[in-house]
């Protein structure tokens, strides 16, 4: 198993002072610049470090947003391209059904394959919901977009020998021709993310990886649709190396210092909901089905325990939490244990996409976080043999 | 009163559509928000004609064609409807996107047209550029929208929850179908404005005096750009005239169409 190290780069001073949405329309007076310059210095050194333990890292963006501060992908990835030396590096994910020239998206990517010689993995996402009222895309039909979009940046990461042309639904180009071209061929590895059985399905036959997020014991039906998928057209089962997972995950010597930090961390998930109310559901963004169902008040509940018991992701407890697989914590042998039996829940699981900073979590903290899990779980995590793919194709 | 609704094929597109009354083609198009099949303003109107009051492509129960993504594609779908119901003299009506829909037929083509009437009609862009024109409505709380809209926002309000689940699938695909061909440019087509010269049937601008989604300015300013049109106040109506005042709705849009031709000389 490999293991991804992840932070969504909070702006956490202002968590505690908004007037009931911290993405949108919160006011950026209420960041200061020259704290934002200090925490991104943090995150980055916290990122050097993991490099140096043996971790691999994740970025990722959103807009307008004191929960994430990183708004354009391509400035972190340029600055780990060079500040880092053997993690791979995963963008998860570029929103490119919300960029308006992915002829821009496939050129910054193949350069920062180039400068990180060849360890980018290049995660293409359709966005949250309140990405929308900030891009200003239309929400309605973005996945077409953003098909076209993956299509082109394929297409030109791809074509070597002659500029070609490309006039499509969204997209129009006369001479296409990046400069430089990537390192890894034919392209990066293209990772997404779903909570859609159909999706997952389409993207085992693409054999893309797969990964999806915070979907604790719900996410083995998507695992199974993106192996029936892969199975249908690879006609091998699914390596474990397809499917990922983010998990949050809160290491400490002791029980309860780690949940101490499990508490902590978990600050993501008590924030990142925090939205004014309309920017949650944007028309199109969900299908007609699923907004009907909504309109009737039949909406399902989104997490379970491993028995079945529903659990409010954003309010939940630390217990709450762990019990539903979504948060990793404990001693590094209680942390071990959780990540062996969810995975082994999943049929396998190849990368482990490792929130392991969130919100008021200090620097020393995510620091002896990252030490205790690479010196004591990660190295078991590596070894771990994953279930017998074709066992787990033919659950 | 479903057997009122009839299904049209038009280019292939099954679209829904209410019919009601005889005589005179009324072709009433609907806002945002869709057409409730019972409305009593379609009764009202067909007292002085045949009402068809389709719902849009994507609307209701109607298909959507692939490639129809803006209200410039649905204004070529009624002008082929048109074609295929060999209407003439037909009585335009369109109400908020219904007008826009409306005002791009008409700057298309008026041949089968006898009159025009836009109500709260959105679809131009009146104010600078940082000025938001029409209120976002998809950045509006539960509750806002109807407070903004209506003379009477309990007028507006629907009790989702017990919803036959058709109709909570219609009012799915209302909001979809909506920001499909209004979310940007937001509620307007930046080159209707300088189309709109091209108007040469009688227009009447209806105006429910109590919509705060448009405001006044912005219907007298768009009004402003259509050539001999006349702007009507409705009291106690927002920005939906024809679902909180139908009887006066009807009775304001069939005068105007029993009036005689206006001052303005009809072109061509």
């Amino acid at each position: 198993m490999q293991v991804y190290y992840f932070t969504e780069q909070p702006y956490y001073p202002t968590w505690e002072h908004h007037n009931g949405s911290l993405r949108v329309n919160l006011p950026n007076k209420a960041a200061d610049p020259l704290t934002a310059g200090d925490l991104f210095h943090r995150y980055y050194d916290e990122w050097k470090r993991a490099d140096e333990l043996g971790y691999n890292i994740m970025v990722n963006e959103h807009h307008q947003t004191a929960t994430c501060m990183s708004s354009t992908v391509i400035v972190g990835l340029s600055v780990l391209a060079r500040e880092t030396k053997k993690a791979r590096i995963l963008v998860l994910g570029y929103p490119i059904g919300h960029r308006p020239d992915p002829l821009r998206c496939a050129e910054e990517l193949a350069t920062i394959d180039v400068i990180s010689r060849g360890r980018l993995d290049m995660g293409f996402i359709k966005g949250v919901p309140y990405e929308f009222p900030a891009s200003n895309q239309n929400p309605v039909g973005v996945m077409d977009r953003f098909w076209e979009a993956h299509d082109f940046i394929i297409k030109a990461m791809t074509s070597h020998d002659e500029p070609f042309n490309w006039e499509g639904e969204f997209f129009h180009y006369r001479q296409v021709n990046i400069w430089p071209r990537p390192v890894q061929q034919p392209h990066p590895p293209v990772w997404t993310t779903t909570g859609n059985k159909a999706q997952a399905r389409l993207l085992g036959e693409k054999g893309y990886v797969m990964a999806t997020l915070g979907s604790g014991y719900a996410t083995r039906p998507l695992y199974e649709a993106y192996r029936a998928g892969y199975l249908a057209k690879w006609k091998k089962p699914a390596p474990a190396d397809r499917l990922a997972y983010l998990g949050l995950v809160a290491v400490a010597d002791n029980e309860a210092e780690a949940r101490r930090r499990g508490e902590l961390i978990a600050g993501y998930l008590r924030s990142s909901a925090i939205v004014h109310v309309p920017f949650r559901n944007p028309p199109g963004f969900l299908t007609v089905d699923d907004n009907a169902r909504m309109l009737r008040g039949e909406s399902a509940p989104r997490s379970f325990t491993k028995d079945g018991r529903p659990v409010d992701m954003h309010h939940g407890s630390v217990q709450d939490l762990i019990d539903a697989g979504i948060l990793f914590c404990g001693t590094p042998d209680q942390v071990h244990d959780q990540i062996i039996d969810f995975t082994g829940y999943c049929g396998g699981m190849g990368n482990l996409l490792m929130m392991g900073h969130a919100g008021f979590l200090t620097h020393e903290d995510t620091m002896d976080n990252l030490e205790l899990f690479s010196k004591h779980v990660m190295p078991r995590l590596k070894a771990f043999k994953q279930p017998v793919a074709d066992a787990t194709a033919a659950a | 009163m479903p057997d009122a609704i009839k299904s049209l094929v038009v280019n292939g597109t099954t679209i829904e559509a209410i019919e009601k009354g005889q005589g005179r083609p009324i072709l009433f198009l609907h806002p945002g928000i869709g057409i409730d099949p019972a409305a009593p303003v379609l009764t009202a109107l067909a007292r002085g004609g045949r009402v068809i009051a389709p719902s849009h492509p994507g609307f209701g129960t109607s298909q959507l064609p692939k490639g129809m993504t803006s209200v410039d594609d649905i204004a070529y779908f009624y002008l082929d409807l048109l074609d295929q119901l060999d209407l003439h003299d037909v009585l335009l009506v369109g109400v908020g996107l219904g007008g826009w829909i409306a005002a791009e037929i008409a700057v298309k083509n008026t041949t089968r047209l006898s009159r025009l009437v836009m109500a709260n009609a959105v679809g131009v862009k009146i104010g600078d550029r940082e000025t938001r024109d029409i209120v976002d409505i998809w950045s509006l709380m539960p509750g806002e929208f109807n407070a903004l809209a209506y003379a009477d926002p309990k007028a507006g309000e629907i009790d989702y929850k017990n919803l036959p689940q058709a109709e909570s699938l219609a009012a799915a695909r209302n909001r979809e179908a909506h920001a499909r061909v209004a979310w940007s440019p937001y509620m307007h087509n930046p080159k209707l404005k300088n189309r709109l010269h091209r108007i040469n049937v009688p227009t009447l601008f209806l105006w429910g005096a109590a919509d705060r989604i448009l405001s006044e300015t912005y219907g007298r300013g768009y009004c402003g750009l259509i050539p001999g049109v006349k702007f009507e106040p409705i009291a106690k109506a927002g920005h939906f005239p024809h679902i909180e005042q139908p009887d006066e709705f009807a009775r304001r849009v069939l005068a105007f169409a029993e009036a005689a031709p206006a001052a303005q000389a009809k072109r061509i």
